[in-house]
């Protein structure tokens, strides 16, 4: 089993190669750009400086769908919607640990829509964040949270 | 590994993307409570989605993603058997992708 494994990973990994040398994949799909620095940033400063996003002026045309109270803080539906197309989506919980939960990289056909489910610790912001324009957009909507989803 | 459970319909010149994958997403900070030991840290970095083989979503996500991970997103265009791959990869180089058709 484990043997099979090792050659399928073995050809996986060739393959991919030969196609990124050939110019098959474009460079997006190469894990190296996973914003790690904003990923691990402590704060909101922080994340929303290293993931290109500070400075973002408030918005009104996004819109944040999220419970007003969530029992369940290891699980917090989040849908983000706006009227600007939309570059990117960034999804962000202020008082986490590592404020940066999710950034959503839409292509031109993709729509100003992204909904997924995050974990939060605390009661706290919810800020999304719109790339529009290579200008950032911001809206934040409150979340209670009774059960913490970030400890044991 | 059938890791991920794709939807994807057309409707109206829109298709709507809903996707499922069972991934335990450990943000390395919980830990276990027999042995107390941190469990390492496990999720999915990358999520990519394409339509007929143009990219129209790509998604970084971190710890702070629930287990299990929903992701739902709207795509303009897109029509009755269209050909739409989602993958992912974690933090541990692991992978998986579907391939399905429009419906």
């Amino acid at each position: 089993m484990s043997m099979k494994r090792r050659t399928f990973l073995k050809g996986t990994v060739a393959a991919v190669g030969v196609a990124a040398a050939a110019g098959l994949l474009s460079p997006r799909a190469v894990l190296a750009d996973w914003p790690k620095a904003a990923f691990d940033a402590k704060s909101m400063d922080d994340a929303t400086a290293a993931a290109g996003l500070s400075g973002f002026e408030h918005s009104d045309d996004i819109e944040i769908k999220a419970p007003d109270i969530a029992e369940n803080g290891a699980v917090v539906p989040i849908s983000v919607t706006s009227g600007m197309k939309a570059e990117s989506i960034s999804i962000l919980a202020s008082a986490n640990g590592t404020p940066m939960a999710a950034t959503f990289e839409l292509g031109a056909k993709a729509q100003s829509f992204v909904s997924v489910r995050i974990k939060m610790g605390k009661t706290s912001d919810v800020f999304a964040i719109v790339k529009s324009g290579g200008k950032a957009y911001a809206n934040k909507k409150q979340v209670k949270v009774t059960i913490g989803g970030c400890g044991g | 590994m059938a890791s991920i459970k794709l939807k994807a319909k057309s409707k109206n010149g829109v298709t709507s993307v809903k996707a499922l994958i069972n991934h335990p997403m450990e943000t390395g900070l919980r830990k276990d409570k027999k042995t107390g030991e941190k469990i390492p840290a496990h999720f999915i970095q990358e999520v990519t989605c394409d339509l007929n083989g143009e990219r129209v979503m790509t998604a970084y996500w971190g710890g702070s993603v629930s287990k299990n991970p929903y992701v739902a997103f709207n795509i303009d265009g897109g029509a009755k058997g269209d050909a739409i791959t989602l993958a992912w990869v974690d933090n541990k180089g692991e992978k998986d992708s579907v391939e399905d058709k429009v419906d």
